[in-house]
């Protein structure tokens, strides 16, 4: 079907030209190019971008089609809807599907425009962050907020970098702190958890729903286990952003993650163990009441550890710059969680933050490592 | 005294078509190329003229800048053509073949001095068989190297057996060792098992074991003698070796050697008897739509199918060129005709499947995005993205930090087969060497 609009019209020269980049994205996802290897290795690995970013993506379902269903859930219990399964699911899905449509076509609309702007293929890497974006902002969050969001990252982050693989900055969180600085009111406070657009209740007040971390910050364990059980969070059966709430759905994905290779277990786990150390230290002195291991299960921790912080291209590249990396990550979310009388959640802040300082935690060790082989071959 | 070093990272590229121990035919060609292209660093100056008779080890041409280095015929016969490319730059001599061979008599004497050994490399056409390292070109006359390096072994991608292609040659092997070593320490490095050069005199061996590139000498360097700044290192292909220890027993220069030929688009796989400079089409047939690779998949030369054997290869892999597009190619859960050695696939499940693999780039261009897959083909002591990068920055500092001394395009091929983003990172090395000569000379 390509084939009829391959020859002359998108060349080079040709009538249509200013369209070649998009006609090739949408000629090399449905099939693999025919380009043969013309330098160095004649041969090559069967991996590619695209391959690499949609096992993100698949590693991504699990959270999705959870925070759909739990989307549901929240709505109906809270309004006592009592919806059955599917309709909760059902629900859900309505919700989400405009915010990842809006993400998408926004977010690849600029990616699409840019790549012709610079004579480039398209490059995939929004696949992800288009899929990453809806799942962590609250469900009901108005879709221009999202499309401006969206753009400022696409533009502003990536492609005034040079496109992916090339920022500095996660795009899919750097449009949420977009969000959540420019809109606050949409993002935070306890009244944007639960969604009641299309659930018919136009003229009902909106029920105040904290997210357990903001449960705990206000009145403490006892205040968050009259409401949620420990099991509940690890579940996922509590209000967030959508993506975020299961535990079990993001360790399916990290399980993909780590196994396939494409994202880095030194960091998910330094970063569990900074949020742990950090957890434990601000329990001793007084900080919290909530056992270290609180600190994992609730709020953006874990998505952000699996999916955010592990990106390949924003996190640390040296292997010892992981450890480190990872692990300030954990532990500044939990500092900003425990030690800051303002923002219940660090997770977000914490990575772009360590983002910003993965470049010199690279040089400190490619630095030390190149000294000590300065001295062994001087 | 022998070491042992095992290295842990790197990768086996499973390619069909490896072959096995057996001689198929004896070629001796009609027309002989002697291609100066082979040798990084040589600027040639021609000796002989059309029509000129020539025999096996006459020289046909010097290095311009040291005209003792000198460039010789691999066989007796007439110089048949002068082939010239763009400016007039010299591309081969061809020489027709006699029927009966005639040698150059260069006298059967072990030579007894470093000056001797050197001064029959230069008359026999050999000194150019020194890689000398950093930068991977021709050695250079009053150069003091350290050491001299040959890897008797080879991991690459249906590398010929050298315990196969030298059988029978050892004594030329050990001579040639021999004469080398009066002008550095020798080191060689024999695979783990059974070896004939354990029993190699005159030489320092290692043992060393590990996917490929284990048995890329640059590797071995790296572990075993770091060059440092300043430091020079040759080494010596182990088939060149044994030929200038044949001049040395024999008085003759006789290159013949047995070459694999090898790959899924290989009509008929084993080892063939020829010397360099043979038209690929005497050594094996070629399919239309197929690549000759002089050498290895990963850095071996497109030769052509009109093309000669190169003075370093003993190996000859044919491969289809993949121009077919394969629908939803990076969406299928499954593609058992491809490999992958990443586990986004599931060629993890078939660890001992060779593939039929073709010279389809299997994606686009793109920028670096994964690269934790270098460092776990790379057993060296670098980061090879830092390096590739100060490569492609044309950072002279950086990239003597980051270790352009030690590595040769070659070292890093394996980091081109693995990369997602389908660089070209070998030809950005070579951009960072050839700088590296501009800058430092």
């Amino acid at each position: 079907m390509a084939d009829e609009k391959k020859p002359g019209l998108f060349e080079k020269g040709g009538k249509l030209y200013w369209l070649h980049s998009s006609i090739d994205a949408f000629d090399t996802f449905l099939r693999v190019p025919g380009t043969v290897t013309a330098k160095g290795a004649h041969v090559r690995d069967g991996i590619d971008l695209k391959r690499v970013m949609i096992m993100v993506v698949i590693a991504l379902v699990p959270a999705a089609l959870f925070g759909m269903y739990n989307v549901g859930l929240q709505t109906s219990t809270l309004y006592g809807l009592d919806w059955g399964f599917w309709h909760m699911f059902w629900y859900g899905l309505l919700r989400m599907l405009p915010l990842f449509v809006v993400s998408y076509v926004v977010g690849l609309g600029i990616e699409f425009a840019s790549a012709q702007i610079r004579g480039e293929e398209v490059n995939e890497g929004y696949l992800v962050t288009g899929f990453l974006i809806p799942l962590i902002v609250p469900v009901d969050v108005p879709l221009w907020m999202l499309a401006l969001a969206v753009a400022f990252s696409v533009i502003f982050v990536k492609e005034v970098f040079g496109g992916t693989g090339m920022n500095i900055w996660n795009p899919a969180l750097v449009a949420r702190a977009f969000l959540f600085f420019s809109y606050p009111s949409s993002m935070s406070g306890s009244s944007v958890w639960v969604s009641k657009t299309w659930a018919g209740l136009d003229g009902v007040d909106a029920v105040s729903a904290a997210t357990p971390l903001a449960i705990a910050h206000d009145s403490g364990i006892e205040g968050l286990s009259s409401q949620y059980s420990f099991m509940d969070m690890f579940y996922g059966f509590i209000p967030g952003s959508t993506g975020e709430t299961s535990v079990v759905a993001i360790l399916i994905g990290a399980f993909i993650l780590v196994w396939t290779g494409v994202a880095s277990w030194k960091i998910m786990v330094s970063s569990l163990a900074g949020g742990l150390l950090i957890g434990w230290l601000g329990q001793l002195a007084g900080a919290t009441e909530l056992p270290c291991y609180y600190q994992l299960v609730m709020g953006g921790f874990l998505f952000g550890t699996v999916f955010m912080a592990t990106d390949p291209v924003t996190a640390a590249q040296t292997e010892t710059g992981k450890w480190i990396y990872g692990f300030l990550v954990g532990a500044l979310a939990v500092v900003v969680r425990l030690w800051n009388p303002g923002y219940m959640e660090g997770m977000m802040l914490a990575i772009l933050f360590m983002n910003t300082m993965a470049p010199l935690i690279d040089h400190c060790v490619v630095t030390v490592h190149t000294n000590r082989r300065a001295k062994l071959t001087a | 005294m022998s070491n042992n070093l095992a290295l842990k990272k790197g990768l086996n590229v499973p390619v069909k078509g490896e072959a096995a121990p057996v001689v198929i035919k004896t070629v001796s060609p009609d027309v002989v190329a002697v291609k100066p292209t082979d040798f990084t660093g040589l600027v040639p100056r021609l000796l002989v003229k059309e029509g000129d008779a020539v025999q096996a080890g006459s020289p046909l041409m010097s290095d311009k800048m040291h005209p003792e280095i000198l460039f010789t015929s691999p066989v007796s016969g007439t110089v048949q053509e002068i082939v010239r490319g763009a400016k007039r730059k010299l591309l081969a001599v061809l020489v027709k073949a006699d029927a009966k061979q005639e040698y150059v008599d260069f006298g059967k004497e072990a030579p007894k001095s470093a000056e001797a050994t050197k001064e029959l490399l230069l008359k026999t056409g050999l000194w150019g068989a020194l890689i000398q390292r950093p930068y991977g070109v021709m050695a250079s006359l009053d150069a003091a190297p350290k050491a001299i390096f040959i890897s008797a072994f080879s991991t690459a991608p249906l590398a010929a057996d050298v315990d196969y292609v030298l059988e029978g040659a050892l004594e030329d092997f050990q001579a040639g060792i021999s004469a080398l070593a009066k002008v550095a320490p020798v080191h060689v490095s024999l695979h783990k098992g059974e070896s004939a050069f354990t029993k190699v005199k005159d030489a320092q061996l290692h043992v060393v074991s590990g996917p490929h590139p284990a048995g890329n000498v640059g590797v071995q360097i790296s572990h075993l003698s770091p060059i440092k700044k300043g430091e020079i290192v040759w080494t010596m292909n182990p088939v060149l070796v044994a030929a200038f220890g044949h001049v040395i027993n024999t008085g003759k220069l006789d290159l013949t050697r047995k070459v694999a030929v090898t790959g899924p688009a290989a009509g008929k796989i084993g080892y063939v008897v020829c010397m360099p400079g043979t038209p690929v089409k005497e050594i094996t047939s070629v399919d239309a739509d197929v690549r000759v690779v002089g050498g290895d998949v990963l850095s071996g030369e497109n030769l052509g199918a009109d093309g000669y054997l190169g003075f370093f290869q003993n190996q000859l892999t044919l491969l289809k060129e993949g121009t077919e597009r394969e629908w939803f190619g990076w969406a299928k859960p499954f593609r058992p005709k491809v490999h992958s050695s990443s586990w986004c696939y599931f060629s993890w499940l078939t660890p001992k499947k060779e593939y039929e693999m073709n010279t389809n780039l299997h994606g686009g261009p793109r920028a670096f995005v994964e690269t934790k897959c270098f460092e776990d083909v790379t057993p060296m002591d670098i980061f090879p993205i830092y390096l590739i990068k100060a490569c492609l920055a044309g950072d002279i500092e950086k990239m003597e930090k980051f270790g352009i001394y030690e590595v040769l395009p070659e070292d890093l091929a394996l980091c081109e087969y693995v990369d997602p983003s389908k660089n070209e990172i070998q030809a950005y090395i070579q951009k960072g060497i050839d700088l590296m000569i501009k800058e430092m000379a």
